[in-house]
């Protein structure tokens, strides 16, 4: 006799299948949100959603970023409308897309100089990150998904640079592809497949294009996750303090929305100048040029947002230590939460790290120069020592800075830090006035 | 519910398991071996892999470009020179030791592909610190034998497979 027959029948437990209901709403707007709860779902999560007051114009930068994100898409799209990927024709139907299509002129300058914006706040936002502690406890995973969607920025972003195919996009594609020779055994063999032949061609250039849509639509997903994981750890602030009680947040709308679209505003004012006024002064003239396997421009340079990094890869004498080191200069980021076990968030608080952050941030410019001079003298001497200490800043500042530091005296809590914000008692970064 | 019972036992149960899990297994590997392939050169891209080069108008010192599987071949016509200065050299001071002789069939011919060991770009004839050729990339630079001497190439310049066929052609591939 099987045991369950004998169970009395008030000692089951109830399932739940269906969920229906539980929406605030009435009518067709109820009726929808009590089968697909998204209507309660974006209230809660974006108009009721509590965040902390004292969030600077530095907190903008996740707004601007999903903009730029869906204008890429947008204007992605409408190239792809006319963009042939085929080695025959590509460079062809790039200029035919600048000459003939209706505003192509437009969207192709929109979706090239995106790109590099797109980079720009990407970079501000990790700074943001670096310099108010927002890594940490309990934010390290979402620190994490931020990492990988670099990641796959800076794949779809390579990708996109090959598809005009000029000159830089051959042997920028030629250069990046021969990266996985490095791997060991294997690594020849793996080029030959990512090519589809023996050298970067056709085959190459057709899954390039169809590669930087899905990456571009990956991202959009892990961008998705980047932002649930926010929306469960809540976002950092200046002060690196938890919000405690009312008096230390505002909603989300209109007062986070109205500061976020001004922050919007004037990035995208920014980068409307750019794109109407030096539209290619971001690129690369020998792009211009069709590209030739016969010839290697005298002197290639990646798009400058990956400059830092080539020149991580180039101050390293071997072939795959090269490789490894530019990977794994961004991949440390990840172990940034451990590595700076400081319990003080902000670096408001932190005189010592606050400087660590500043000499970060300028060997990043050192090494972004460096990544676009010729690989030789002086330039690979300065770029050792700049990718030295971008390795030191990770594995000996950071924890080095979290044992010896004495952080300042912190206020108890947010509305006591926007006091002491007022009395002058602390200074913290902002971009206009109060 | 026997099976409850002798636990140790392999039962009905375990072998359907373990054989669905099987066949699961083998069906995902024969589902991804095709789309895994399809991003490898086909039997087209192989066929065109090898060409034929007239080489009876290039002199002595001259160095001609052709382009072979998508990729730069450098045939140079080495001058008496060049060879004593190949042949001459230590394997002692070799990052990648390989005497000239191993590199040649004919000494006055050198036959290298010209794609840079480092990442792939096209070294410059005639330039450089050891008078073969210079990658403007990344600064690697090749002797007359096509043999890395400073840079961060790790090996020499590939000698592709080829053949004299006659005394003025040369089949490379």
């Amino acid at each position: 006799m099987s045991e369950y027959t004998s169970k009395p029948e008030e000692k089951f437990e109830p399932v739940h299948t269906n969920k229906v209901g539980g929406s605030p709403y009435k009518g067709v707007v109820g009726w929808i949100d009590n089968r697909l709860p998204i209507i309660r779902m974006f209230r809660h999560e974006y108009l009721d959603f509590q965040v902390p007051k004292s969030l600077s114009y530095f907190w903008s930068f996740g707004g601007i970023l999903t903009i730029c994100l869906l204008l890429l898409i947008l204007t992605g799209i409408s190239l792809g409308m006319h963009y042939k990927p085929d080695a025959k024709y590509a460079f062809e139907s790039v200029e035919k897309i600048m000459r003939d299509v209706n505003f192509g002129w437009l969207i192709r300058y929109a979706h090239m100089n995106l790109a590099s914006f797109f980079f720009i706040a990407v970079y501000l936002h990790i700074f943001r990150g670096l310099y108010y502690g927002s890594y940490k406890e309990p934010r390290q995973l979402m620190w994490i998904i931020g990492i990988v969607i670099f990641f796959l920025m800076m794949a779809t972003a390579f990708l996109g640079y090959t598809l005009p195919w000029g000159q830089m996009s051959y042997w920028g594609a030629t250069v990046i592809t021969n990266l996985f020779s490095a791997i060991p055994l294997f690594g020849e063999s793996i080029v030959t497949w990512l090519w589809g032949d023996y050298s970067v061609g056709d085959a190459a250039l057709n899954r390039f294009y169809v590669l930087h849509w899905l990456i571009a639509f990956l991202i959009v997903g892990v961008v998705v996750f980047h932002v649930i994981a926010l929306h469960i750890v809540g976002s950092n602030n200046p002060s690196g303090i938890e919000p405690k009680d009312t008096r230390d947040t505002v909603t989300f709308a209109p007062y986070t929305t109205s500061k976020d679209l001004v922050g919007m505003l004037v990035f995208l004012l920014i980068f409307v100048a750019v794109m109407m006024y030096a539209p290619n002064y971001l690129g690369h003239p020998d792009n211009y040029i069709p590209a030739n396997p016969m010839v290697t421009p005298a002197h290639i340079v990646p798009e400058w947002y990956f400059l830092p990094f080539y020149a991580i890869l180039r101050s390293i004498p071997d072939k795959l230590m090269g490789v490894v080191a530019m990977v794994s200069s961004i991949a440390v980021l990840g172990l940034l939460p451990w590595l700076d076990f400081s319990k003080v968030r902000s670096s408001v608080f932190r005189p010592i790290w606050k400087q660590c952050v500043f000499l970060f941030v300028l060997n990043f410019f050192v090494l972004m120069y460096i990544g676009g001079a010729p690989a030789e003298g002086i330039y690979l001497l300065i770029g050792r020592i700049a990718t030295a200490f971008w390795f030191a800043f990770f594995f000996i500042l950071a924890p080095l800075v979290s044992l010896v530091e004495k952080p300042l005296p912190m206020p108890q809590s947010i509305h006591e830090f926007e006091d002491w914000k007022k009395q002058g008692k602390i200074k913290v970064f902002q971009f206009f006035g109060k | 519910m026997s099976d409850t019972n002798n636990k140790d036992k392999t039962t009905r149960r375990d072998f359907i398991s373990t054989v669905t899990a099987t066949v699961g297994v083998v069906g995902v590997g024969a589902a991804v071996m095709p789309i895994v392939s399809q991003m490898n050169p086909d039997a087209s891209v192989k066929a065109l892999a090898s060409i034929e080069v007239d080489i009876s108008k290039v002199k002595e010192g001259q160095e001609i470009t052709v382009l072979w599987r998508g990729k730069p071949v450098f045939i140079k016509r080495r001058s008496k020179e060049e060879i004593e200065k190949a042949q001459k050299v230590s394997l002692k001071d070799l990052k990648d030791p390989e005497e000239d002789k191993a590199r040649v069939k004919n000494p006055e011919w050198l036959v290298v592909l010209g794609v840079c060991t480092h990442l792939g770009c096209v070294p410059i004839g005639g330039k450089g610190d050891f008078d073969g050729w210079f990658c403007p990339c990344h600064g690697s630079h090749y002797d007359t034998s096509g043999r890395i001497r400073l840079g961060p190439a790790p090996t020499n310049l590939e000698v592709p497979k080829y053949e004299f066929v006659g005394t003025d052609k040369i089949k490379i591939g």
